[in-house]
């Protein structure tokens, strides 16, 4: 069915609101009251999180258990069963939320599906075993709006994640989709752009280049082939919310590839894609079909004239290819090696063709500024960082997920407000953000409002979003070298000082944490990193010595006990620990012995064991083996 | 000036064309910006420009970071650092990081004193290796012609550049990414498993002593001591105007008689000359021109037109694995120096005495290809190759200096007869352009029977990719192309496939500039310069000469009259002819 | 590397695919993948294919695979055992999973075991950090794990 006009978009639209009319009503409720079909609650929905994480927890099961149990009781008319993208509350996998009455159920098994159809949809009674507990109070709270993780968060990018069925592409529309586009294509195309420049959007994929801006320049660039590209190369390790939007809201982003195709006059749309996503890219691929089904991608697109159809490209498991030359190459079925700049893709990308290039969680932000007006989002956020930011937070933290807030939150909110605190009450050590070419930060910082400037100066990176929090166990040496390790491994080897430099950092890192460091080699880390960063020849490369300038800068005293005194205050460092039993804690129980690989471990039957330091191989199986505590590590 | 652009490089005003980079502009103004990776052989399509090594770093105001110079244009208004602390160290610490993935043994290296990395060494006082780590182990190779050892490999990306973009054989390549990365044939194989054409440009680009020449210099000292062997050489036509480079001449410099000498202070037996063998090939060709011509203008439709010269052996390569469909095009005729051969182990052994097996044929080539052209088969009765085999020009010069003999002091002498004397059409082979040029003046003499005019032929000259000409061939318009390196060849042979050539002759060398340019040659290190002042040498050379035509010299008349009966006649087909192989890799 | 036959059947295949993205050398990676969707991986031979159809030499297709972790020019194992070392399961200790991995295995990453049934491979997150540690086997993913979880895992496909 083609929608022809603005005008037939928005009468499918008044048609697709009603049947997420219970859930926009739900959205509003502030009450805690239990509905079930007992209790005269006429019509209801099961909300099961169809993320990848859940979907690794069995959720597509409890999905299946779902439809059955509706159909035995027979209910299946009155009670709908939806599978929505992401609530981001993954920590507590696989999240069920119930409509009308928002109960939020966490960490639910299949087995647990008859118990809440039962006493839950038909019987009125919420199932106080599987709902959130807090961390800090240890209340069951029922519904997310009374969950920390969700009170403070602003969800803007994420608007649709976790709440429409994003394999449908009605419920898109229905809460205002492509009525940015509906209403673009009415405007002149200028007056489209400036009001994505008067938004003060910026690219959410790193650098934080102003949107409008980079659209501005494109258009500048007459072709008769220019290309708008989707950059959905989801590269930093622990940043997942690309992924998320493109699961759980995937026609925002080809609604927003559109508007900005008519502003530059580009007809050609390419999301590049990691192949590590196939539920997204399943997603994606539906959104597509039924955009195309319903006239919304296509030739002559609501009757405007505009043209406009996206093809999806499929990365391969490089990380360089997120730089936006290199993921061109890619895409043009090269090798992934970032060429310099100028000349910027805008000028010759895709074949030669002018090209922007924008990130996914960018996109997912345009339509929602043409639909409240770019006043409105110029509202939130700091003086130069507009907007909201999503985090996918993670590491030593009790609440790991996605969350939206408003630029300027501070790190303390998001750590201890929304992420609950770091885990097992253990101390906060450093937040790292920005991925590889990030930087961590500390105690000191937790109260700097975050926004692209306040992190560059605090020697970080706003980067793709990635939030991992450590404790007193991580050592911070170790962390600047598993994301060297990550750099290096990823590097394209194209330039100088990325290949060969990076390797060099990491090895002399490998030295320090193997008690081979020497005083030096802390000052030629510092150059290395130095020079690294003035002539790499892409922002992989500029950016890579940054975990280390960063821990170096917060955390030099960790190197230097490392060097001088072979010491890890961590105790992550294996080749500075020393494992050894305590006479008088050890039971003689022989736990230790039979699991030591090593067979490092001697003793008789009842006596105190004793570590053989030469064999021992620091695997740390004793320590989780023994009982009694009796195990020692220095 | 609209199209000048204003900028500062330390301190100085600068103005030039837009469109320059920076490394050009403070050229322009004689700072020269250290580079590496970076080559422009300005005119032909050798460029490599990926901005990679990032040696050339320099310092614009306003940007964050250093910008590689050989890639970043100029703007209006630049300021630019070239010399700041800031950048001398930065520079410094990439020399040195590349340093420690280098095997650093430059004393007993091929390339010592040739090498690019190590100037930049010196240039840039690097006094020790702060550091040191794992060294990349790569695969090494010694082919008849190529000898790899990609250990010495800083990864410039030239070869891979000139392998690709520019000869289109399309063998080298980066393999893996990060620390592991290779230029590697394909399939990490070695190169005799590959369309490799042994054309060499890898060598004749890459700055280090990662490619180079397979070294024949011992073997030949071997046989020079040996007094059971008698060892002849033939020169060819392009080593002439490049060897005084090696000590110190002037590019362009034409050291015929020196060379002839040093050869003979080597302890040749007999020193005789490749341009002469050049002539015989435009004998052999020529008559094949006019064979085929006669056959069209008959209404023969079976006849393969247009023809092709044969002389290039990088080229004869190249269309054995790429066109094994087209063989029947190019000429049949063996280049001159495997013609040499065959005549100095058949018609002068025979006049001398001398058996087969004594008799040590060496060629000194600018070309790599000619000593993987030594080891073919059919190149050879019963295992002994009519050429033993060859060396290049850098080779030859390696020899000179380690006999002990001043070139530049030497005494100009004169090549041996029989088999040295030539006209100026054999020694014009050395420039692209020059054998059709050599061709068309016997052609064009036997063909209308008239002397011609004027012996230049000038449309055919010059570093232009593909040139074409129509010359007036008693009233016939004959169409000619002449092409230079492997990609243009390609863009021809294409067009033959699809059946859209429409020459009757052409010709093709595979290397940038014809033979000057070859991979044997001096290293030209980018300046194309060099190029220029050597093919104006070629032409210097063809002017001097009493004889300019190939049917005029003597003893190519000669050798027909006493020995080869006539052209294409039995013993020329079965001593200067050849036939070609499908080579293609299934 | 000792060479690999590939079934004609099997080329057939790929010139097909080639086909399906109309010999398009911009399509290159996405005929990749197919094939190695198709074949489990991407041995010479196909790669030779890919080539002649696309009309570019073997040697960039070539330089593609190695360059893209994602391909293999190996036969993966019947179960291939990815183990996630991105940052968040990084923190909760993947690096000990993955060598309780290389342990009870016997390999190492990048290694299939001899009688092919296991391969193992490391991947950069795949976005379940709520899960983390994380590592999958086949399609399945397997979260919050232990290093003393890995011997029951791996028995799991031992038949």
């Amino acid at each position: 069915m083609k929608i022809v006009s603005a005008e037939a978009l928005e009468a499918l639209r008044q048609e697709a609101v009603k049947a997420l009319s219970i859930r926009e009503e739900s959205n509003r409720s502030d009450s805690a009251a239990a509905s079930g079909l007992e209790k005269g609650t006429p019509h209801m929905q099961i909300l099961c999180c169809g993320g990848t994480g859940c979907k690794a927890s069995e959720s597509a099961k409890i999905v299946q258990e779902f439809h059955n149990a509706l159909e035995a009781h027979g209910i299946a008319d009155r009670v709908e069963v939806v599978v929505p993208g992401c609530f981001g509350f993954c920590e507590k996998g696989p999240i069920v939320k119930i409509i009308p009455d928002n109960t939020f159920y966490t960490s639910v098994r299949p087995s647990d599906v008859g118990e809440i159809v039962t006493s839950h949809i038909i019987g009125g009674e919420k199932v106080e075993r599987l709902l959130y507990q807090d961390p800090g109070t240890g209340a069951h709270i029922s519904d997310s709006k009374h969950m920390n993780f969700y009170r403070k968060q602003m969800r803007v990018a994420l608007r649709n994640c976790g709440f429409i069925n994003p394999e449908d592409i009605r419920e898109y529309i229905a809460r205002d989709g492509y009525k940015a586009l509906a209403d673009s294509l009415k405007r002149d195309s200028l007056a489209v752009l400036a009001d994505i420049k008067a938004s003060g959007l910026r690219g959410r994929g790193g650098a934080g280049f102003p949107t409008g801006v980079k659209w501005e320049i494109a258009r500048k660039f007459d072709a008769p082939d220019k290309y708008v590209v989707c950059n959905a190369d989801e590269g930093d390790p622990g940043a997942f919310m690309d992924r998320s939007i493109m699961e759980g809201d995937p026609n925002s982003v080809i609604e927003a590839m559109m508007i900005c195709g008519y502003c530059i006059n580009a007809h050609h749309g390419l999301i590049y894609i990691r192949a590590e996503y196939p539920l997204a890219v399943e997603r994606l691929k539906i959104a597509i079909a039924q955009a195309r089904e319903y006239g919304l991608l296509g030739e002559n697109i609501l009757g405007s004239g505009f043209d406009f159809d996206i093809q999806i490209r499929y990365g391969a498991g490089a990380f360089v290819c997120g730089e936006e030359t290199a993921l061109i190459h890619s895409m043009e079925g090269k090798r992934g090696e970032p060429t310099l700049k100028p000349p910027f893709p805008a000028e010759a990308g895709y074949f030669g063709r002018p090209t922007n290039v924008n990130n996914v969680e960018t996109l997912a932000n345009v339509p929602v500024i043409l639909t409240k007006g770019p006043q409105w989002f110029a509202s939130i956020g700091t003086e130069k960082s507009k907007g909201t930011k999503v985090f996918a937070l993670a590491g030593k933290i009790n609440n790991v997920g996605l969350i939206e807030v408003p630029m300027g939150t501070t790190l303390r909110e998001i750590i201890y407000d929304i992420g609950g605190g770091v885990k097992n009450g253990k101390k906060f050590k450093a937040v790292q953000t920005g991925g590889p070419s990030g930087g961590c930060l500390t105690e000191k910082h937790l109260d700097i409002p975050i926004d692209y400037e306040s992190l560059a100066a605090a020697g970080s990176m706003m980067g793709s979003g990635g939030m991992i929090v450590m404790d007193e166990d991580d050592c911070m040496v170790s962390v600047a070298k598993f994301f060297l390790e990550f750099t290096v491994g990823e590097s394209c080897g194209k330039c100088t000082p990325c290949r060969i430099g990076n390797k060099r950092m990491l090895e002399i890192l490998d030295r320090i944490t193997e008690g081979r460091g020497k005083e030096e080699d802390i000052e030629k880390l510092e150059t290395l990193a130095k020079v690294i960063k003035d002539t790499a020849l892409c922002g992989l490369g500029q950016t890579s010595p940054n975990p280390v300038l960063s821990t170096l800068a917060n955390f030099r005293e960790e190197y230097e006990e490392h060097v001088r005194d072979h010491v890890c205050r961590a105790h992550k460092c294996k080749a500075l620990l020393t494992y050894s039993i305590d006479p008088v804690l050890c039971k003689g129980c022989s736990a230790c012995a039979r699991g030591c690989p090593a067979e490092a471990i001697v003793g008789e039957v009842r006596k105190p064991f004793v570590i053989n330091p030469e064999k021992c191989i620091r695997c740390g199986m004793c320590l989780s083996r023994c009982k009694f505590g009796a195990i020692n590590v220095i | 000036m609209e199209n000048m652009i204003n900028l500062t490089i330390d301190n100085r005003p600068v103005s030039v064309p837009r469109g320059t980079t920076v490394l050009d502009a403070a050229k322009s103004v004689g700072i020269s910006i250290p580079a590496l990776c970076h080559i422009d052989l300005k005119g032909t399509c050798v460029k490599n420009t990926p901005a990679s090594c990032r040696i050339c770093v320099v310092e614009v105001e306003g940007r964050r970071n250093l910008a590689p110079s050989c890639a970043t244009m100029v703007t209006e208004g630049m300021v630019v650092k070239t010399n700041s602390a800031r950048v001398v160290r930065a520079r410094k610490t990439v020399a040195e990081l590349i340093l420690s993935d280098h095997p650093n043994d430059c004393l007993t290296c091929p390339k010592c004193n040739d090498c690019e990395l190590q100037k930049l060494v010196t240039r840039f006082n690097i006094r020790e290796m702060p550091f040191k780590g794992e060294q990349s182990e790569r695969k090494k190779e010694v082919t008849a012609a190529i000898t790899r050892n990609m250990d010495k490999c800083i990864l410039c990306r030239r070869c891979e550049s000139v392998c690709n973009n520019v000869q289109t054989v399309g063998v080298l390549g980066a393999v893996r990414r990060g620390f592991d990365t290779t230029i590697a044939p394909t399939f990490d194989r070695m190169f005799k498993d590959t369309d490799c054409t042994y054309c060499g440009q890898c060598v004749a680009v890459c700055p280090t002593g990662a490619l180079t020449e397979r070294d024949n210099t011992d073997r030949l000292l071997d046989d020079l001591c040996n007094p059971d062997k008698i060892v002849i050489a033939q020169p060819a036509p392009a080593v002439r105007v490049a060897l005084g480079e090696e000590f110190g001449m002037e590019p362009g410099s034409i050291v015929t008689g020196k060379l002839a000498t040093a050869l003979r202070y080597l302890g040749f037996d007999h020193v005789f000359d490749t341009d002469f063998a050049a002539d015989l090939t435009i004998m052999e060709e020529g008559a094949e021109i006019l064979h085929r011509l006669k056959a069209f203008l008959g209404g023969d439709k079976s006849v393969k037109l247009p023809i092709m010269t044969s002389c290039c052996p990088a080229w004869v390569n190249f269309y054995e694995h790429n066109y094994p469909d087209l063989l029947d095009y190019p000429s049949s005729a063996k280049s001159p120096a495997q013609m040499f051969g065959a005549i100095a182990k058949t018609y002068w052994a025979q006049k001398m005495g001398i058996p087969r097996e004594k008799l040590v044929v060496v060629s000194i080539m600018p070309c790599l290809a000619k000593k993987y052209e030594c080891e073919r088969p059919e190149f050879a009765v019963d295992g002994n190759p009519d050429v033993d085999y060859s060396l290049s020009t850098r080779e030859l010069a390696r020899l000179i200096k380690r006999s002990n003999i001043d070139f530049k002091s030497l005494p100009d002498s004169d090549f041996d007869a029989p088999l040295g004397e030539s006209s100026g059409a054999g020694a014009i082979f050395g420039a692209t352009g020059g054998v059709m040029e050599a061709a068309l003046r016997t052609v064009y003499e036997v063909y209308t029977g008239k002397t011609l005019p004027r012996l230049e032929f000038t449309a055919v000259r010059g570093l232009e990719g593909i040139k074409e000409a129509t010359i007036d061939l008693g009233g016939f318009p004959l169409k000619v192309c002449v092409a230079h390196t492997l990609g243009n060849a390609r863009l021809l042979m294409d067009k033959l496939r699809a059946g859209e050539l429409d020459y009757h002759v052409v010709e093709i060398m595979a290397c940038p500039g014809g033979c000057i340019g070859g991979a044997g040659q001096p290293y030209h290190h980018g300046n194309i310069e060099i190029l220029q002042a050597r093919a104006k040498a070629i032409y210097r050379e063809d002017e001097g000469k009493p004889v300019r035509k190939s049917h005029e010299n003597p003893d190519i008349q000669k050798l027909y009259a006493e020995f080869l009966g006539e052209p294409l006649g039995e013993r020329s087909e079965r001593l200067l002819h050849t036939c070609y192989y499908d080579k293609s890799i299934k | 590397m000792s060479e690999i036959k590939v079934s004609c059947e099997a080329l057939r295949k790929v010139e097909e695919i080639c086909q399906q993205f109309n010999n398009d050398p911009g399509e290159l990676i996405s005929i990749l993948h197919a094939c190695q969707n198709q074949l489990g991986y991407l041995p010479e031979a196909v790669q030779r294919v890919i080539a002649r159809q696309l009309g570019i030499p073997a040697s960039k297709v070539y330089g593609v695979v190695t360059f893209y972790s994602f391909f293999s020019m190996v036969p993966k194992g019947k179960y291939p055992v990815s183990v996630c070392l991105g940052t968040a399961c990084y923190v909760r200790g993947s690096d000990k999973v993955l060598e309780e991995f290389k342990r009870v295995l016997g390999i190492e990453v990048g290694e299939t075991t001899p009688d092919g049934k296991f391969s193992l491979d490391c991947l950069r997150c795949v976005g379940a950090c709520g899960l983390a540690p994380v590592a999958t086997i086949g399609e399945k993913v397997y979260g919050r794990l232990n290093p003393s979880d890995i011997k029951k895992i791996v028995a799991e496909f031992e038949d």
